[in-house]
């Protein structure tokens, strides 16, 4: 067991690098556990982010994780590229382990561990995944030039998805399982008027098909039960995200899709010295800039808990407290 | 992130650097514009150094070399082919944990 820290963070993505930049600036020296895989989060995966303040001109997702990573760093934030493999969160020091066994404790904890994407459950879904199914348009698009693209789902991922692929593909079918978008206007129009994208509406896959590449997919409509046949060689799956709280089961407070709770106007968890920000909350905005909100307030949040503590006579971790 | 410090392979000197080595080379299909990949990236030079006596790892921008992917059917970035005397011995298809991808060669690197 390692000394014990002010903050750790789980979680990287827009609101665990915030945190962490508020964290490091205020001195309280957090540790940063950013994943094996999915450091900088879920805008590893896009183009160009339109939306975040201060980039008229837009920016790439992973250029804008690699600026508040780097400004992160700069203030004194420990990142480790690892990922976090079990919590213990209820007592006053909180302790994390890692898949090596490494343990490292700390008197508050951020949770900003985001949302993953959730599967479609079809057979061939892992078997054909690099093969013709993938989860990342960016990524994988250019493959499929002069090919007919599948593009699951119905909200802004899937529509930017499916009109960032017309690019390559001679035709791109969105299936979705209701008669109407959920995506926002400005992308709704986008796609609905490019001549290069076609509707399968009210449908829902009910089979992947192919040995070791796609092939085809049966449709299942969810109105009539009836499946049809739909040649493709590409599938980007774009049906929304989950939060990533497995970890946290059993002692934060989780409502019943897997949210962590916290207290209206807060980032406070059921639990004490535990704040959470991010998709990791958030139901409804799943914003980077509302991530990195949420971000700032879990870190001011833990600040003063910190301090609180300092208040009430328990020993600083770090002279940092002391100022 | 920084530059990395793997060497590239093309689809020009592929059968020289990959196909007739010696020993099992990793190539490393990627784009510039693949978030996954930049993950990948750093993981990869960690094992470039700790496996460098074994393995040779190359990176191949998808991109600029359109050939060799098509022939190896890469559809998906990253994909890691493990070439062993000609042969792909192994096919990694995503960014995974170090430690994975580290357990998938060993019969390879140790």
């Amino acid at each position: 067991m390692s000394d014990v820290r002010n903050l750790i963070i789980i979680g990287s993505g827009p609101s665990g690098y915030t945190a962490a930049i508020y964290a490091a600036r205020a001195n309280l020296e957090p540790l940063v556990f950013e994943g094996s895989v999915t450091a900088g989060g879920a805008l590893m995966n896009t183009t160009d982010v339109e939306n975040f303040p201060g980039y008229p001109d837009g920016i790439m997702g992973p250029e804008l994780m690699d600026k508040l990573r780097a400004q992160a760093e700069r203030f004194g934030a420990e990142l480790i590229s690892d990922d976090v493999t079990s919590v213990d969160l209820t007592g006053d020091i909180k302790t994390v382990t890692l898949a090596d066994g490494q343990s490292f404790s700390a008197r508050a904890v951020v949770l900003a561990m985001g949302s993953g994407y959730r599967k479609l459950e079809v057979d061939g879904e892992d078997r054909l995944s690099g093969h013709g199914v993938s989860w990342c348009a960016t990524c994988d698009g250019f493959f499929f030039r002069e090919q007919n693209i599948v593009v699951v789902g119905g909200g802004d991922s899937a529509l930017e998805e499916a009109t960032f692929l017309t690019r390559f593909a001679s035709k791109v079918t969105m299936v979705h399982r209701r008669d109407e978008l959920r995506g926002s206007k400005i992308m709704q129009d986008r796609a609905l008027s490019n001549p290069k994208i076609e509707f399968a509406w009210n449908s829902e896959v009910a089979e992947i098909i192919g040995d070791d590449k796609l092939e085809a997919l049966t449709l299942r409509d969810t109105v009539t039960g009836e499946t049809r046949r739909l040649d493709a060689t590409g599938l980007f799956i774009a049906i929304g995200h989950d939060p990533r709280s497995e970890l946290l089961t059993g002692q934060v407070d989780l409502d019943d899709e897997g949210y962590v709770i916290v207290q209206a106007g807060s980032t406070a968890t059921n639990l004490a010295g535990v704040f959470a920000a991010g998709d990791l909350v958030d139901h409804t905005y799943r914003q980077a800039i509302t991530a990195a909100g949420t971000g700032c307030a879990a870190s001011l949040d833990a600040e003063r808990y910190l301090a609180d503590l300092e208040a009430a006579g328990q020993p600083a971790p770090a002279s940092a407290l002391v100022e | 992130m920084a530059e990395s410090t793997l060497s590239a392979v093309t689809d020009a000197d592929f059968d020289e650097l990959v196909l007739k080595a010696e020993g099992p080379v990793l190539v490393d299909f990627w784009a510039s514009w693949c978030g996954p990949c930049r993950q990948l990236a750093p993981i990869l030079e960690e094992i470039a150094t700790e496996k460098g006596d074994k393995l040779t790892i190359l990176k191949m921008d998808a991109d600029a070399n359109p050939v060799t992917p098509a022939q190896y059917r890469v559809t998906g970035l990253p994909t890691m082919n493990l070439y062993y005397k000609g042969e792909v011995v192994k096919s990694i298809v995503g960014v995974r944990p170090k430690s994975a991808i580290l357990n998938d060669l060993s019969e390879y690197t140790s």
